[in-house]
């Protein structure tokens, strides 16, 4: 079970990012979680949206390069520990993060975490396994 | 298994001709081909009676200075059916140029003509040591691109068995050239650069290959780069020149000599001229080199300006051919930059990003920062380099940057620019921005 992650190149250049952010506000697609990677002349941002494959045509239609990845979304308790007990299960089961990032969830007392891994299926196992409950592609809708 | 001594020609009758017999066969062929055009090709006899010359005035080679140039432009302004000297029916294939400074050339070709073709690039292979016992591995690009056509036609002629790779897929090339045991390899020299860096990288060397010669051209290359390509696919590394315009690759070629490319001059006539005044200059003089086709028929080419700078030779050749022998291309006569002391062409920067799958649009910046001269690139970033992964991306990055240094010979520094934000214009696109002019 993964959730479909859009990955946009952004050009170091002031209003980029907004550039980007309006043709998807255009489009009415709502972003429910993002970050963003950068070197001094460009960056990587990337996003989970409401709507993954209107995001992807909105943006490649505007001209932008973008990649599409699935990534693992996993739900965990908003409180101390949580975070480091899923590294902890990746960890131990040998399973490299190649990066991450976390939001809130509208659901009191539980965030969720961004986890791209090089084997979504052997992380998604080692995870169930433990009881590490995974969001689904509708529960970002 | 009979030993056969290996040929040391694929045409011996031509290509070690004595040089008054190519003389009068060279002066035969022009006059046919002059009235070929005039006969054909409005936009040739218009060019001509501008210059208040008719074939009549044409009676042997000594006369080619009468005709006129033939430029770049031309070949424009007559796309895509203007220059073409046979009906349509007669035409049998057409290759095409990439276009990316400006409007492509598409080149006709007559069943004839690629024979012709087909002849100098099996000559270039027989120079290369290349036989009917060689495994020939043709990585160059197939399709409207020359290279792969004329080398793989050329394999064919002199028996090879042929493996059509085209380009990319490193992976399979490198397991073609181990499991078939490829013993001639035909691709550009930055492709053979890179195959051998990742054969390097997997661990192996010069003995896990059976490879013995490569045929590299299509760009401009170094003496250096010659060495590291030898050394570490353990092979000779021969030159080869061409144009579409002119067929394709093997207008010239190396010999076992590698001093310079033999022109085919049976089928094509080299001038040196002073790319200023147009005169044209003596042999040893550095200059633009100008080919005039002698036998096409479908796309002949009469006193075409190439824009490349380099220097005609004819001298003594140990390989026993009496064609004279080009130096290698020092570029192009119109867009040489000095950075740093050193000549850098926009072409070899445009190879480079093309052979690492970037688009060929691209701006050069030259500054002059603390008297030390900077070069800037800025280069669009395209979905088949783009990766969500920052490091994936900048491995990426790094190894166009050493690319471009192992082609320059000097730093270059890349920026990652969005798709299409760098200018594109019809004509001659604008690459270059030198500041240095501003100070």
């Amino acid at each position: 079970m993964t959730v479909n992650q859009i990955s946009v190149f952004v050009e170091n250049k002031s209003g980029a990012l907004a550039q980007i952010t309006s043709e998807l506000s255009n489009a009415g697609v709502n972003m429910r979680a993002l970050s963003i990677a950068e070197t001094q002349d460009f960056g990587v941002l990337r996003f989970i949206a409401d709507n993954d494959r209107k995001a992807a045509f909105v943006l490649s239609d505007a001209g932008y390069v973008l990649s599409v990845t699935p990534v693992l979304a996993v739900v965990i308790k908003d409180e101390p520990g949580s975070f480091a007990r899923t590294l902890r299960i990746l960890a131990d089961a040998g399973i490299d993060v190649e990066y991450t990032y976390a939001f809130l969830t509208p659901r009191p007392g539980t965030a969720c975490m961004i986890f791209r891994v090089p084997d979504n299926d052997a992380a998604e196992k080692v995870l169930t396994d433990a009881g590490v409950k995974l969001a689904s592609k509708e529960e970002m809708a | 298994m009979p030993m056969i001594a290996p040929k040391r020609y694929y045409q011996p009758e031509r290509e070690t001709m004595p040089a008054e017999q190519l003389r009068e066969l060279q002066s035969r062929l022009l006059v046919e081909q002059v009235r070929h055009v005039w006969d054909n090709v409005p936009y040739y006899r218009d060019l001509m009676e501008k210059k208040g010359v008719t074939p009549d005035d044409i009676h042997g080679i000594d006369d080619i200075s009468k005709l006129p140039f033939l430029s770049k432009a031309d070949l424009r302004d007559a796309y895509p059916y203007g220059l073409l000297a046979e009906p349509l029916e007669k035409c049998v294939r057409i290759h095409s140029t990439s276009g990316t400074t400006g409007r492509r050339v598409v080149a006709f070709y007559t069943q004839e003509d690629i024979d012709l073709w087909e002849d100098c690039c099996a000559r270039a292979i027989v120079a290369a040591g290349g036989s009917a016992e060689d495994v020939c591995q043709v990585s160059y690009g197939y399709g409207l691109f020359t290279g792969g056509a004329g080398l793989d036609g050329g394999s064919h002629k002199v028996g090879c068995l042929t493996i059509p790779t085209s380009s990319g897929s490193t992976e399979r090339q490198i397991m073609f050239l181990q499991d078939l045991g490829a013993t001639i390899l035909c691709c550009t020299p930055s492709y053979a650069a890179y195959l051998g860096e990742t054969m390097k990288e997997k661990g192996m060397g010069p003995d896990d290959i059976p490879l013995k010669a490569g045929i590299f051209g299509a760009e401009a290359w170094t003496e250096e780069m010659r060495r590291d390509i030898e050394n570490t696919m353990g092979i000779k590394a021969y030159d080869i020149y061409g144009l579409t315009e002119l067929s394709g690759p093997g207008v010239s070629f190396e010999c076992e000599a590698q001093s310079g490319m033999h022109i085919n001059e049976d089928h094509f006539y080299a001038e040196i001229i002073d790319p200023n005044t147009g005169e044209v200059l003596p042999e040893g003089t550095k200059g633009e080199l100008v080919f005039t086709s002698l036998d096409k028929k479908a796309f002949p080419m009469i006193r075409y300006r190439t824009r490349d700078i380099c220097v005609l030779r004819r001298e003594k050749c140990s390989c026993g051919r009496t064609f004279l022998k080009m130096a290698k291309p020092m570029g192009r006569s119109d867009d040489m930059l000095i950075v740093k002391g050193v000549n850098v062409f926009p072409s070899q920067i445009e190879t480079v990003l093309l052979n690492m799958g970037y688009q060929a649009n691209y701006l050069i910046t030259v500054d002059r920062v603390n008297n030390s001269d900077t070069l800037d690139i800025d280069v669009e970033m395209t979905p088949e380099m783009f990766s969500d992964n920052l490091s994936v991306i900048s491995k990426r990055e790094k190894e166009l940057v050493n690319a471009l240094k192992g082609m320059l010979g000097i730093y270059a520094r890349v920026h990652l620019v969005s798709p299409k934000s760098i200018t594109r214009s019809e004509g001659k696109a604008v690459r270059v921005i030198d500041k240095r002019k501003l100070v």
